[in-house]
This record gives structure tokens, sequence and C-alpha cells, in this order.
């Protein structure tokens, strides 16, 4: 064996053997880092396969910013987990045959997967040779002139995820006192203070 | 294959030191530190009086929206590498298209600030 064929199976492993820890964990913030290392195993898969930019994207993204959501989501939730577990043996048969069912049928559907003649050299056509640059330059060449509608569409998407964030659960608190910039550096003292003559024994 | 593994050794050489270094962390703490535990002394301490309820609470979800909004500009810099990379051969087309890409999320992140959002409370 290789010295790729050993890091292959390392990665495998770690990535199978995490998965099943993520499931079986008992605290849901153990699963959550059970899932980080499902992530940083398959980024290492993909940087053998030579998709260094997708290994990266897979740290940068989902290690980075959906495992905080996801976080997030596991504190938020008001649910006891301790006695969700406890009807995991009651579930047990149904999950292995609900699992039985999506093995079969990702098997049905990879046994008898073919691609279309031509396909392999259609694709090749608007690639980049590979040999002379790596992927993330051949992305880079390819995305922002070839593929500019969907780039932009992108943007896009991103720019109505950002919206929509902010329209489902900013509720602002009517009873806050907030700064406000403008007006501290507008504040001038003619308008600020007065000064009153106060006469002896009147007051004012 | 060589390739590969003179491309990918500084950081393989990290990994190798992250998980060293976490290691000798915990091992450290088992074998050098002095551990001497009673009841006491490992039970839940809250201020003097004996703890309520489960340390686990409900978050804000105003903590949601930070993490989304974060998740939405690191996305935005997931675009930017290829670009940056590749930016000898983008191009004229290239180059405009990002700056309307960044356009378009700089109109999103001036609503976000109009809004508010980026402010607790």
């Amino acid at each position: 064996m290789t010295v790729a064929d050993y890091a292959f199976y390392l990665f495998a492993i770690l990535l199978v053997a995490s998965g099943l820890f993520t499931v079986v964990a008992r605290n849901p913030v153990h699963s959550v880092l059970w899932l980080i290392l499902t992530f940083l195993s398959a980024s290492g898969l993909f940087v053998l396969l030579g998709a260094e930019f997708v290994a990266m994207l897979l740290i940068i993204v989902y290690v980075g910013a959906v495992m905080v959501l996801f976080l997030f989501v596991v504190m938020m939730l008001d649910v006891d987990f301790a006695q969700l577990r406890g009807g995991m043996a009651k579930f047990m048969p149904f999950a292995l045959l609900i699992g039985i069912v999506v093995l079969m049928q990702l098997s049905i559907a990879f046994g008898d997967w073919t691609a279309a003649d031509g396909s392999q050299a259609l694709r090749a056509a608007v690639t980049p040779d590979l040999t002379e640059v790596h992927n993330t330059a051949a992305l880079g060449q390819l995305m922002y002139d070839d593929f500019l509608l969907l780039f932009q569409l992108a943007g896009l998407i991103l720019l109505t995820a950002m919206i929509g964030a902010i329209v489902l659960t900013l509720r602002h608190n009517p009873n806050v006192k907030r700064q406000n910039v403008m007006a501290q550096m507008h504040r001038d003292p003619a308008k600020a203070m007065e000064l009153k003559d106060v006469k002896s024994g009147q007051g004012l | 294959m060589e390739d590969l593994l003179r491309d990918f050794l500084p950081v393989i050489i990290f990994l190798g030191l992250a998980i060293a270094l976490g290691l000798v962390f915990i091992f450290a703490a088992l074998i050098i530190a002095v551990r001497n535990p009673d009841p006491e002394k490992v039970s839940a301490y809250e201020c003097g009086f004996n703890a309520f309820d489960d340390a686990r609470m409900k978050f804000d979800v105003r903590f949601y929206l930070v993490s989304i909004l974060f998740i939405i500009f690191d996305l935005e810099i997931a675009f930017l590498f290829p670009w940056a990379v590749a930016f000898k051969d983008v191009g004229l087309v290239g180059f405009w298209s990002m700056m309307v890409f960044l356009g378009v999320l700089t109109v999103g992140f001036a609503y976000e600030w109009k809004k508010g959002a980026l402010e607790w409370a």
C-alpha cells in the first residue's frame, strides 16, 4: 500500500467512526463536536481526491460557520435530549428498517448509474487543462465569466437569505435606550445648557 | 502522489503538532496535576447554595441571527478565493462580475446596519 492508501483508510475509518459517534453520543454538544471531526476527515478525503478547494471550503464554511449554527440550534431548542435517548432501544428496529431501505435505494441508484454519451468530453471541453492549473484557479477561470449568471444568482440568494434572517428574527426591544452617534456629535454647549441669573432671596 | 505529499507537508506538520499538543495537555493534566477529590469539592458550585437546576437553558434567537449573518459573509469570502487565485486570467468581465456580486452583498450589509441587526438589544 502506498502512503495515499494509508491516508485514505485513516480518513475513511475516522469519518465512519465519528459519524457513528455523532449519532450515539449522549450529549448533543458532543454530537456536534463529533460532526466537526467527520467534516475534517471528509476534507482529508477531498484533498486525496485532488479537490483542495472543496476541502478548504468544507473547513471554512462547515467547520467554521455551520457548526456554530448547529451549536446555537442545539442550545436554543428546549428539548430534553436524555429523555429522547431513552426511547432509542424502542425505535431501533424501525430506524434499522429505514436505514436498510435507504441503503437499497442508494445501491439501486448507483448500480444503475450510467453517464450519457460524450458527457465526459462535454465537461472537459469547458474545463481548463487540469494538468496545467490547479483546481482553485480552474474554478476561478470558469466561474466569473462563463457562469456569470449563476454566480450573480448566488449573490442574490445570499442577499435574500440575509434579508430573510433579519425580517424573521430581528425584534427590537422598545424600552432600550440606544446610542445615537449623530445626535451626540451635533450636540453643542449653546443648546445643551442654559445660564440663569438667580436673584438673591427669590429663586427661579 | 509525491507532489501532493510535498505540497501538503506544512499542513501535515501543523496537524501533527496540533494533535501532539492536545494530547500533551490532556495527559499532563492526568499525570502531573495533584488530584485529591472529595464529594464537596467535585459537586456543582453556585455561589454558596446548591444548584437550582440544570446548567442548560434556552439561548436567545438573536445568537442565531448573528451566526446566520456570519455564514453569509463567510460564503462571500469563499467566492473571493478562486477569484483572487485566478485574478490574472478572469479578465474585465470577471472583475466586474465580482464587483457587482460584492455590490449586491453590500446592499444587504447596508440594510442590516440600518435595521440595527448588528446591535444587541
